[in-house]
């Protein structure tokens, strides 16, 4: 999927603002991680980009169309082809497994099929698949309050995977998850992408995680794109200034030293500081 | 206290509308208790106990000869279907209605969209009919339905549905807001229709809640449908009615006593329901 965003602003009732007039274009099938400070608009991001919060001004287009203006069946059928991963994935208690892969699908199904799922389960062999690629399937038939937090997150992963969807957001989806465990979904987010020429935006807390699977990094500060670069150009400097952080520490995983690939030579020039 | 403690740790805001509150409720419910005449002293004038222990004197002994406990366990099973009847129709229509004006399930408040005013004004005419439903008494209910279909427990029936489901759409709403939405919306966020989102997202958060309630009801209805015999419309009610008038005050303790028997078992069952759903 095409995104597009122009001059996105999202402000809430109070007057806080989510989005600061964010532009950014995203082709089909590129990869863009999005990293910031906590508070600095990345859930709000992608919101945006995933037709779940109307921009209070400016445009979003999604393949060439704005998604708001586009009719009810319409909207639907878009964000059946839309698959958001969630920091703490909305998965009830008491369903088991099973039920929460396949429920990916329930946009594609239509209500026939997705009532029938629930007497019985309508793809096990899908849902197992799926589940397998995060290493959780033989939990298939147990319930999500079973699983620890790190195994529900990767099952709310493994929800989005089997939903097949054409554009993949995913909102810190790692952050419970110990760095093997991360590297591994964060790796399968992107082999799934690239099979399939999905585009997928992450939001990452872990900088090094970024810089290792994504070609392009967003860095969003106070809702607004500071700068848009792939890992090669992303100065120690740049991090900092995006972290804002007097010790000078970045983000990554177990607080270990950030391992830059070599800058190319027209980073080094620094006459471009946003890239983009 | 010093200044710069009182600055370290800072009054709690949440302490003056508290207080507001309390004294509010105390204010609203004074003239309520002078409204109603309320007044427990008057329980204890010896005049009024002696009154209250002549009529439950009348009780005893219970009547139990096999003939009327023969009767009395056939109304009682009048009682239980009428109830069950009822409350099956009340929640077969108590959970579209719910459903129908439940917001967690609005598609159409997701961003809002185009059209999002729509939703709350296509709502409020469900919810001005669960008002209806509910605050017409089921006695009044039951006093309509005797004469369309006549004297008997069918009336008490259609009378529990009406009234019931009335009362179990708004708290079935009411439980499916208070739930974690989160699940329904995720639903609806990736294309998901209403109905799929409820049975997805919002049943099994709220199943608990849901089947405790209405086991509740149930038990409410086997009390309702007492009331509803005094009009007509069968079961235990209507052989009560019938001691009562004739002053058997010991055939009407025989049938508190199955009462309490029926309740009790609600009550089990509802225990038994909730930790085979935990």
């Amino acid at each position: 999927m095409k995104l597009l965003l122009a001059d996105a602003r999202i402000e809430f009732s109070g007057g806080r603002r989510a989005l600061d007039g964010v532009a950014l274009e995203v082709a089909r099938g590129e990869r863009v991680a999005v990293i910031g400070p906590s508070g600095a608009g990345k859930t709000s991001l992608l919101r945006v980009l995933g037709t779940a919060l109307r921009p209070s001004a400016g445009s979003v287009a999604i393949d060439g169309a704005d998604p708001w203006s586009l009719p009810r069946s319409a909207l639907r059928r878009l964000r059946a082809r839309i698959g958001a991963i969630y920091q703490s994935p909305p998965l009830p208690p008491r369903q088991r497994l099973v039920t929460a892969v396949l429920a990916g699908r329930l946009g594609a199904w239509g209500f026939w099929k997705g009532l029938a799922s629930l007497v019985y389960p309508a793809d096990i062999a899908g849902a197992r698949a799926a589940l397998a690629r995060l290493e959780v399937s033989e939990r298939l038939f147990d319930r999500c309050d079973r699983l620890s937090g790190g195994q529900l997150q990767r099952v709310g992963v493994a929800r989005a995977l089997y939903q097949r969807p054409e554009l993949i957001l995913a909102d810190e989806p790692v952050s419970s998850l110990d760095p093997q465990l991360a590297d591994l979904t964060v790796g399968e987010l992107n082999r799934e992408a690239r099979s399939r020429n999905v585009t997928l935006v992450a939001s990452l807390h872990a900088v090094d995680l970024a810089m290792k699977w994504f070609p392009r990094i967003v860095g969003l500060r106070a809702g607004a794109v500071q700068f848009d670069c792939p890992p090669m150009r992303v100065s120690q400097a740049m991090l900092r200034d995006l972290y804002a952080t007097e010790s000078g520490e970045i983000p990554t995983q177990d607080y270990r030293p950030l391992e830059r690939p070599q800058p190319g030579p027209r980073a080094a020039s620094g006459s471009q500081p946003l890239c983009r | 206290m010093t200044t710069a403690a009182a600055l370290a740790a800072p009054r709690d805001p949440a302490l003056g509308p508290r207080l507001a509150l309390t004294l509010v409720a105390l204010v609203l419910l004074w003239p309520a208790v002078q409204i109603a005449e309320f007044n427990p002293l008057t329980l204890l004038e010896p005049k009024n106990l002696s009154a209250m222990a002549r009529f439950l004197g009348t009780f005893f002994p219970m009547a139990l000869s096999a003939d009327f406990l023969h009767l009395v366990a056939r109304s009682a099973l009048e009682t239980l279907a009428l109830a069950t009847a009822g409350m099956a129709l009340a929640i077969a229509l108590g959970f579209p209605l719910a459903i129908a004006v439940s917001e967690s399930l609005s598609i159409s408040r997701i961003g809002p969209a185009r059209g999002a005013w729509l939703g709350p004004l296509a709502r409020a005419p469900v919810r001005g009919l669960l008002i209806l439903m509910r605050s017409i008494p089921e006695i009044v209910w039951a006093l309509l339905f005797v004469r369309a279909v006549g004297l008997g427990p069918a009336a008490g029936v259609l009378a529990i549905a009406i009234n019931y489901a009335g009362m179990l759409g708004k708290v079935y709403f009411e439980i499916f807001e208070a739930g974690d939405t989160r699940p329904a919306r995720a639903i609806l966020e990736s294309g998901g229709g209403r109905v799929n989102a409820f049975f997805y997202g919002v049943v099994p958060v709220a199943l608990p809640e849901i089947v405790s309630y209405s086991v509740y009801r149930w038990e409410c209805a086997i009390r309702a449908s007492v009331v509803m015999g005094f009009v007509g419309a069968g079961g235990l009610g209507q052989q009560m009615e019938l001691s009562i008038r004739m002053l058997n005050g010991g055939e009407v303790s025989t049938m508190l006593v199955v009462f309490l028997l029926l309740v009790l078992v609600a009550d089990v069952i509802s225990a038994l329901l909730r930790k085979v759903l935990r």
